[in-house]
């Protein structure tokens, strides 16, 4: 089997799959928080790979690409970010309380 | 078919206000002196609710959906917001119970200016214009936006006192919403890929019983179901609904749930086509039947209230799940069906008997200091209203009548035996038993006269006892309604139009 029929999207497709099967792997089977917000965000970043390819096969009229999905997976991207962000501050509270527990000993 | 040119109707104004009023109250908390932050959340909210009633007036007196164009563009290129019968009615549902909530929240937060007063009101006011977005957005990538947005809100009130166990609670809830909304978004871009647009009723024209579809609705599904805590994904809902304050915890568990059950409840009934849903809808049963069944066993378990009461919400979501193969799997007409009605109203009937549960378990807490459920007696002579709250909520939750509870799944059992599917009447009667088996561990020993007499640990306060009561009052009468189809649930529902 020759290469030749794997087009960019194809391939880029198949790499957003793979992205979207190791994230999932992950949130739900990794232990620790931070572990899982990273494949939850390795999940995203297969779904927003998906937006790029289904942007490149509705390409028409000229343009190289749908400008849809690209406006739908610039949103996407700024709340993933929210996303992480959120959670990094509550890891890192957690975290905080930990260090407090050590410090203060006993109990 | 051709898509039908769709137009702003008369009150499409209102969708607009009730999703700017309450992002206006957010804008104007930070702006007014710490005192008057409280006047002002509740005054955003007595807005909201003025405007949810117009609109479910607008929609009674015209027997037609309320809709406006987002700028005046068409979908696909532009979005709708498109208020039916079901929508406007769940959208005064949240209106009402927001409002009593607040009444009960002020104060309850500490000084005025700080911190974390601050942070609940502005999440509450996000909450409702998350919700009232949900309720009529129309476009599935615009539902994504709204349903974040319900997330980033609901989360930090879960760890608002800051401590490890809220902590560890919100991070996990946060973790469960987030796999839950990349799976949606998947499902989203699934969609777009193969239709093109994202418009519901758009894509109710031209759909068709193509694996593209199934696929995105099935990835949607889980991900809304991960979400709304159905069994077996329900996991981080008693920690974290047991762990927030009590005001917080009566708007997580009445409200923000139902927020992605309702995206849910849009999928399955407007775009999936009816033949292709039994199979999926018969598993949606199954998983809210184990929830049924496992949340009550659980909550019978339960050593303190407020777990007690998080757990019985998981089993009460289960019995939403049992509208899927009810109202898909007797054929013709969902929509005027009995299973329909019957979702609606144990959606709301849950959601006022259980915000008013949640306070009433934040007032026995300061009338006793505690609520390990073991030592609850002689609570009926310190603190009558609040045992009074409880034990009108428990009746709706056990389905006694009259009350929400009862009507809902009185049409739930009519729905079952009228399709001649007798398990899912086991799996209702079964949770009706084991309800009541829980309700009675926490109301008995409250009624029992105490060995020696005891006295309230902090003074009641009357304002907030009438909140919850209020509220469970309410529950109470949704058991007066007529226990038919509401011809109301079924305006402008996209399916019920077509062909």
């Amino acid at each position: 089997m020759s290469l030749a029929p794997l087009d960019a999207a194809t391939l880029y497709g198949l790499m957003g799959a793979i992205l979207v099967g190791l994230g999932l792997y992950g949130v739900v089977l990794l232990g620790g928080f931070l572990r899982r917000l990273l494949a939850f965000n390795l999940l995203g970043g297969g779904v927003f790979i998906l937006f790029g390819v289904i942007a490149r096969r509705g390409a028409g009229a000229g343009f190289s690409g749908d400008p849809v999905p690209q406006a739908l997976v610039i949103t996407g991207i700024v709340v993933a970010f929210c996303a992480t962000a959120l959670a990094i501050t509550l890891i890192e509270r957690l975290a905080e309380d930990d260090g407090d527990d050590a410090s203060g000993g006993g109990s | 078919m051709s898509a039908d040119v769709i137009a702003t109707s008369p009150g499409g104004g209102l969708l607009v206000a009730a999703i700017v009023v309450p992002v206006i109250g957010i804008l104007l908390l930070w702006l007014v002196r710490p005192r008057a932050v409280e006047g002002v959340a509740l005054a955003a909210l007595l807005a909201n609710l003025g405007v949810a009633l117009a609109v479910l007036r607008t929609v009674t007196s015209s027997d037609a959906p309320v809709v406006y164009l987002i700028g005046g563009w068409q979908p696909p290129l532009g979005l709708a917001l498109r208020s039916d019968g079901i929508a406007a009615v769940f959208m005064a549902m949240a209106a009402t119970v927001l409002v009593p909530v607040a009444i009960y929240a002020r104060g309850a937060f500490g000084e005025p200016g700080e911190r974390r007063p601050m942070v609940f009101w502005t999440m509450l006011l996000a909450i409702t214009a998350a919700l009232n977005l949900i309720f009529c957005g129309q476009d599935v990538f615009n539902l994504y936006v709204a349903l974040e947005l319900l997330t980033f809100a609901a989360v930090p009130l879960v760890s608002l006192d800051g401590s490890r166990e809220t902590l560890k609670a919100a991070l996990r809830y946060l973790v469960f919403a987030l796999a839950g909304s990349v799976l949606y978004l998947l499902g989203v871009a699934i969609i777009y890929g193969a239709y093109g647009t994202l418009d519901l009723m758009g894509l109710a024209a031209i759909r068709g019983p193509d694996g593209a579809l199934l696929l995105a609705i099935g990835l949607m599904t889980a991900g809304l179901a991960a979400k709304t805590a159905l069994f077996p994904l329900h996991l981080w809902l008693p920690p974290a609904h047991a762990g927030a304050p009590p005001a917080a915890s009566a708007v997580l568990s009445a409200l923000v749930v139902k927020g992605s059950f309702f995206i849910a409840l849009r999928l399955w009934f407007d775009l999936l086509p009816p033949e292709r849903a039994v199979a999926g809808s018969t598993l949606l049963g199954i998983f809210g039947a184990a929830a049924v069944i496992i949340g009550s066993a659980m909550a019978l378990r339960q050593a303190r209230l407020k777990l007690l009461v998080a757990y019985s919400t998981v089993a009460q979501l289960g019995y939403l799940f049992l509208v899927f193969p009810l109202g898909l799997g007797s054929g013709a007409a969902p929509f005027e069906s009995t299973a329909w009605t019957a979702g609606a109203l144990q959606l709301m009937a849950h959601a006022f008997a259980k915000a008013a549960m949640f306070m009433a378990a934040g007032l026995v807490y300061e009338a006793i200091g505690h609520d390990r459920i073991a030592e609850f007696r002689g609570l009926g002579r310190i603190a009558p209203l609040t045992v009074l709250t409880m034990t009108l909520a428990c009746i709706s939750l056990m389905g006694l009548p009259p009350s929400g509870g009862f009507s809902a799944k009185w049409l739930m059992l009519t729905a079952a035996l009228g399709e001649g599917a007798w398990w899912w009447v086991l799996v209702i009667a079964a949770g009706g038993l084991l309800a009541a088996g829980y309700v009675f561990r926490v109301l008995v020993p409250a009624f029992t006269p105490p060995e020696e007499p005891i006295g309230r640990v902090k003074p009641v306060v009357v304002a907030r006892e009438a909140a919850a009561l209020a509220l469970a009052v309410i529950a109470i009468l949704i058991g007066f309604l007529p226990l038919a189809p509401w011809p109301l649930l079924a305006i402008g529902r996209i399916a019920a139009g077509a062909p």
